[in-house]
């Protein structure tokens, strides 16, 4: 059982941001799932799969960089080739 | 011939959310074939956005892979296509730039997530799509528009380039209107490739068989119990009765894990989501954040704003599930889930060559008709063991019910994409 | 472990010298370029991307692990580090977390009580390095700040020491140990800029252990535990209790400073990385074989080369300086060996780290030239000092070069060895010019000798052969009725 403070808190954990209005409706919804989500109490046994594939490793050889312009493009904010972000504290 | 192909189509059924006027083509098993890709797939040029607010705009600066591939076959990528919001959602509804209409009732939905890849071939748009498939997205939308989708062997098709939802889970796969178009598809984008660590050498060049004497299907007491709507289950039921007059056999079995296999589903894909859209900050891409805020005040405001609730409720979730003290409670118990659905499988498949079944519980559902996200999720309880396990699995149309379609399911071994492509193409030459 | 003892452990990041990236083949030369042009898709995090392993990073690790001692596990696997900061561009590290490389181990160190102690090791594991923040802006136009990816996905070796060193000087020592091994190694280059970063954990015996971060420099370490401990102790000592925290060093002002909000608390949420298979390399460990390290060499230097253990150690604790030596001594080691090690150990070092200079720049031949000259009498110790600058000096400054026979013959510093008649002119004159030290020599003050020699040393201007000098000087000294 989470509470509404518990789910306001979970999506400040996840930077999701959720209003006051949909906050009631979510965490009802949030507990039917995290109710629904007990059936795996009823899982026997501890043993997860082993990988069948393993040590895929590639060469250490350099390979072309994206020119400047296309790390920059989709970039909102940019200065001197450096991408701008909000400060940090 | 290269070429160029000309794409201006009446999209009454917003299958589509960008489309290129002049589709460009070269020469190759699969020249001037019209090819709607899924809007999660990175395609070089043009914008991707997952049907997201937080994408609207990026172009994306290289291809993904199996782009690549389809360009070298000599496709013309002719537009992307409509989906839920990050591949969340059962339905289609949940894309931020309205939903797709089934083009066989278009008051209802034509299944998620990759529903407007499945509508653009039902409409005749186009022959073949890209989808992508975590829980049953190409599956669910292939049945209920009446089309045929694969999903195939994890691995066996290269995830680079694919925007990642649930890493573990997901595969991209072909959507066509016959097997035929379903397995030439398969054949071009199924290969090894050295940028996905996950991918497996096993490339696909088959041309379907309809030959099935002597195959043995096996019958899940699960696929036909309550939660199955009663008409698709007699649907089904008939269409596995054509498969044994084409001479297979059917054998009944049981797969216990189902019990637990929805919960085991959605802990792992809402965990690995929470994770992959964390770096959704506007800042290298996406909608500006506000830099007179502080770093953390923008980052929340920007995806407040940009994800759509489930797509928020989603990343919650997995937030929630992957914190301090819930780990080994929630995601480490859902792969010892996914194990032991893998071995309930392994179990069957040593007395059965396929496993059969409906596709979806239901037929589409109308629109807006599901509205509570449990109730949603539920849906997918048919198609979810497939990923969970790993397995291929197909939908073939097989009849309808009520006056909508209904999806046969196909499930194979392991690597075993052909096998479960011959049975499909078996039943579909059986009716044609 | 007394009350009041210090604690020290640390966790050292190194960046591995591979050619491209940990996972993408983007080039790890990125310094002299300019920002966001070391960049692609995979290390940029762009939406779609996938990592894949570099092979040489884990043979690098692995050599680490080695020649640390450590236990290698059957399986280790890369992990996601989850959390929110503009310079991590995926918004998770792709780091190792309960299954790392390597466990255990250890580094042995000159311990503050002298002798040899053990640092114990937890672990050794591979991770990736987030990129770079310039904050820029000021309080009235708005602060913000500016990223550059180039630094993204540099493989990185994580060492992480049990909490086994007493003091400053021991934690400094542990990195100056592990610096020149995994420069041995062949696997590092300390010179890089930012290639080393240490956290540092310290606590007083009794109280609450601090973590103190972002320590780029190996003096730094010194100076942020020199601090730290310093602090802890005051409030101790004012009845105050020291509080579990995090603490970033700022270098420049040498102190330690509360890290705020941001730091309190990081739920990482680790999970396995699901686009990456597990590593299974114990296997590999027989086959890597482990050059000459450290250790070793010192004691092979002091075995082949007759150093002390002192100068084994110093001209041991550098790569570079260790080849130097040997190239300098190569000729004829028996004969060029004394002097060189204290040239070299005690001299050269001082000399380079004054002028803030590479060892690259100084050729061996020229200086096996400059010790032949010593060992055959031609000029005094402190000639040497003074040739020795000039070459330095030429190099630094990028002038033509003087072989140290040039310098000697231009600067005319060849010892007066054969020259009595000079000599004894300065002698009496500096005898005449100091009647006060002849008296103090006459009545037994025998510090007046030396007073009256250097006085002479001035006069030739250090070319007096010290053992004639004061052979002749005590000769007039007894003359003159002393």
């Amino acid at each position: 059982m989470v509470t509404e403070h518990d789910v306001q808190h979970i999506a400040e954990l996840a930077d999701v941001g959720i209003n006051k209005d949909e906050l009631g409706t979510f965490t009802s919804q949030f507990n039917a799932i995290l109710d629904y989500f007990d059936t795996l109490d009823t899982v026997k046994g501890n043993m997860a799969a082993k990988s069948e594939l393993f040590n895929v490793l590639r060469e250490d050889e350099v390979e072309p960089s994206l020119p400047q312009d296309d790390v920059l493009k989709n970039a909102p904010f940019k200065e001197d080739g450096f991408i701008k972000a909000p400060r940090v504290m | 011939m290269a070429g160029e192909v000309a794409f201006s189509p009446d999209d009454k059924y917003n299958a589509f959310l960008t489309t290129c006027k002049k589709a460009p083509h070269g020469s190759g098993k699969l020249a001037g074939v019209a090819i709607a890709v899924k809007d999660n797939i990175s395609t070089k040029g043009i914008e991707t956005t997952c049907a997201s607010k937080i994408l609207k705009g990026y172009v994306p600066p290289y291809d993904a892979h199996v782009v690549g591939l389809l360009k070298a076959a000599g496709a013309a990528i002719v537009g992307k296509t409509n989906m839920d919001e990050f591949g969340m959602g059962t339905t289609t509804e949940n894309s931020a730039f309205g939903p797709t209409l089934n083009p066989c009732d278009t008051s209802r939905v034509p299944g998620g997530s990759s529903g407007g890849s499945a509508a653009a071939v039902a409409a005749g748009m186009v022959r073949m799509a890209l989808g992508t498939d975590t829980g049953g997205s190409i599956r669910c939308p292939a049945a209920f528009c009446g089309i045929v989708g694969l999903k195939p062997s994890y691995g066996r098709v290269s995830r680079y380039g694919l925007i990642a939802y649930s890493n573990s889970l997901e595969q991209i796969g072909p959507l066509g209107k016959t097997v035929t178009d379903v397995s030439a598809l398969m054949g071009v984008i199924a290969g090894y490739d050295r940028h996905d660590s996950t991918s497996q050498d096993k490339p696909c060049d088959h041309t379907p068989k309809a030959e099935i004497k002597g195959l043995k299907i096996g019958i899940p007491d699960e696929y036909f119990g309550k939660g199955v709507d009663n008409q698709v289950a007699a649907v089904v039921k008939k269409a596995i009765g054509r498969l044994e007059e084409l001479g297979a056999t059917t054998v009944p079995c049981s797969i216990p894990s189902m019990q637990y296999a929805l919960a085991a589903y959605y802990v792992t894909c809402t965990c690995e989501a929470s994770s992959n859209l964390a770096r959704f900050d506007g800042v290298r891409y996406g909608p500006a954040p506000d830099t007179k805020k502080s770093w953390h005040d923008a980052y929340q405001e920007v995806r407040g704003l940009a994800f759509g609730t489930e797509v928020r409720r989603r990343i919650m979730l997995g937030t929630f599930a992957l914190s301090s003290g819930y780990y080994g409670r929630y995601y480490a118990k859902a792969q010892v889930a996914r194990e032991n659905v893998r071995a309930d499988f392994n179990r069957i498949f040593k007395d059965v060559d396929v496993i059969a079944g409906p596709t979806m519980p239901t037929i589409a559902f109308r629109l807006k008709e599901k509205t509570d996200p449990l109730s949603m999720y539920l849906a997918d309880i048919l198609t979810v063991p497939a990923n969970l396990a790993g397995i291929p699995s197909i939908s073939v149309p097989c009849g309808k019910a009520n006056g909508m379609p209904v999806g046969l399911q196909i499930m194979g071994r392991m690597f075993e994409d052909e096998r479960v492509m011959d049975v499909a193409y078996a039943y579909e030459q059986a009716v044609v | 472990m007394e009350e009041g003892q210090v604690i020290v452990g640390l966790e050292v990041h190194c960046q591995l010298d591979t050619k491209s990236k940990l996972f993408c083949g983007c080039s790890t030369d990125y310094r002299s370029d300019g920002p966001n042009t070391h960049v692609c898709p995979v290390c940029l995090g762009l939406p779609g991307a996938m990592p894949v392993i570099n092979k040489r990073s884990i043979e690098y690790a692995m050599r680490v692990a080695k020649a640390l001692n450590c236990t290698v596990l059957d399986e280790s696997e890369f992990s996601r580090k989850n959390y929110f900061y503009p310079d991590l561009d995926k918004a998770y590290q792709i780091t190792q977390y309960d299954k790392p490389l390597a466990k255990g181990g250890y580094l042995e160190i000159e311990s503050d009580e002298g002798g040899e102690k053990k640092v114990r090791l937890t672990r050794i594991h591979v991770e990736e390095d987030p990129g770079r923040l310039v904050h820029m802006g000021n309080a009235e136009r708005g602060k913000y700040s500016l990223v550059d990816y180039n630094r993204a996905g540099i493989p990185l070796i994580e060492i992480v020491s049990e909490p086994d060193m007493r003091s400053p000087k021991e934690a400094r020592k542990f990195l100056n140990k592990l610096r020149a091994t995994l420069e041995y190694l062949s696997v590092f280059d300390s010179e890089k800029e930012g290639s080393l970063r240490v956290d540092a954990n310290i606590s007083i015996k009794g109280s609450e252990r601090v973590e103190v971060k972002n320590i780029t420099s190996y003096k730094g370490v010194e100076k942020a535990l020199t601090f730290e401990i310093t602090r802890q102790k005051n409030l101790l000592r004012r009845g105050q209790k020291v509080e579990r925290e995090t603490r970033h060093f700022l270098e420049a002002q040498a102190i330690t400073q509360s890290a705020r909000s941001k730091e309190q608390e990081h739920d990482y949420r680790y999970f396995p990385e699901p686009d990456l298979r597990p590593l299974r390399v114990k296997s590999w460990v027989d086959a890597i074989s482990l050059p000459e390290l450290p250790d070793a060499r010192r004691e092979r230097f002091m075995a082949q080369y007759g150093c002390s253990l002192n100068h084994a150690r110093t001209l041991t604790g550098e790569l570079k300086l260790a080849n130097f030596f040997e190239k300098v001594v190569a000729s004829d080691p028996q004969r060029l060996s004394p002097l060189a090690a204290t040239w070299v150990a005690d001299t050269l070092i001082g000399e380079l780290n004054y002028r803030d200079m590479s060892l690259d720049k100084v050729e061996p031949a020229f200086f096996t030239e400059l010790v032949e000259i010593l060992k055959k009498g031609i000029i005094t110790d402190k000639s040497g000092v003074e040739v020795l600058r000039v070459m330095l000096d030429q190099r630094l400054k990028n002038e033509p070069c003087e072989t140290p026979a040039a310098i000697v013959t231009r600067l005319n510093l060849a010892k007066t060895t054969g020259d009595t008649e000079t000599l004894t002119a300065a002698i009496d004159e500096a005898i005449a010019q100091n009647p006060k030290a002849l008296e103090d020599y006459r009545t037994g003050k025998t510090g007046a000798l030396n007073f009256l020699v250097g006085q002479v040393m001035k006069k030739t201007r250090g070319k007096a052969d010290p053992g004639t000098l004061n052979r002749m000087l005590a000769e007039a000294l007894k003359n003159k009725g002393a």
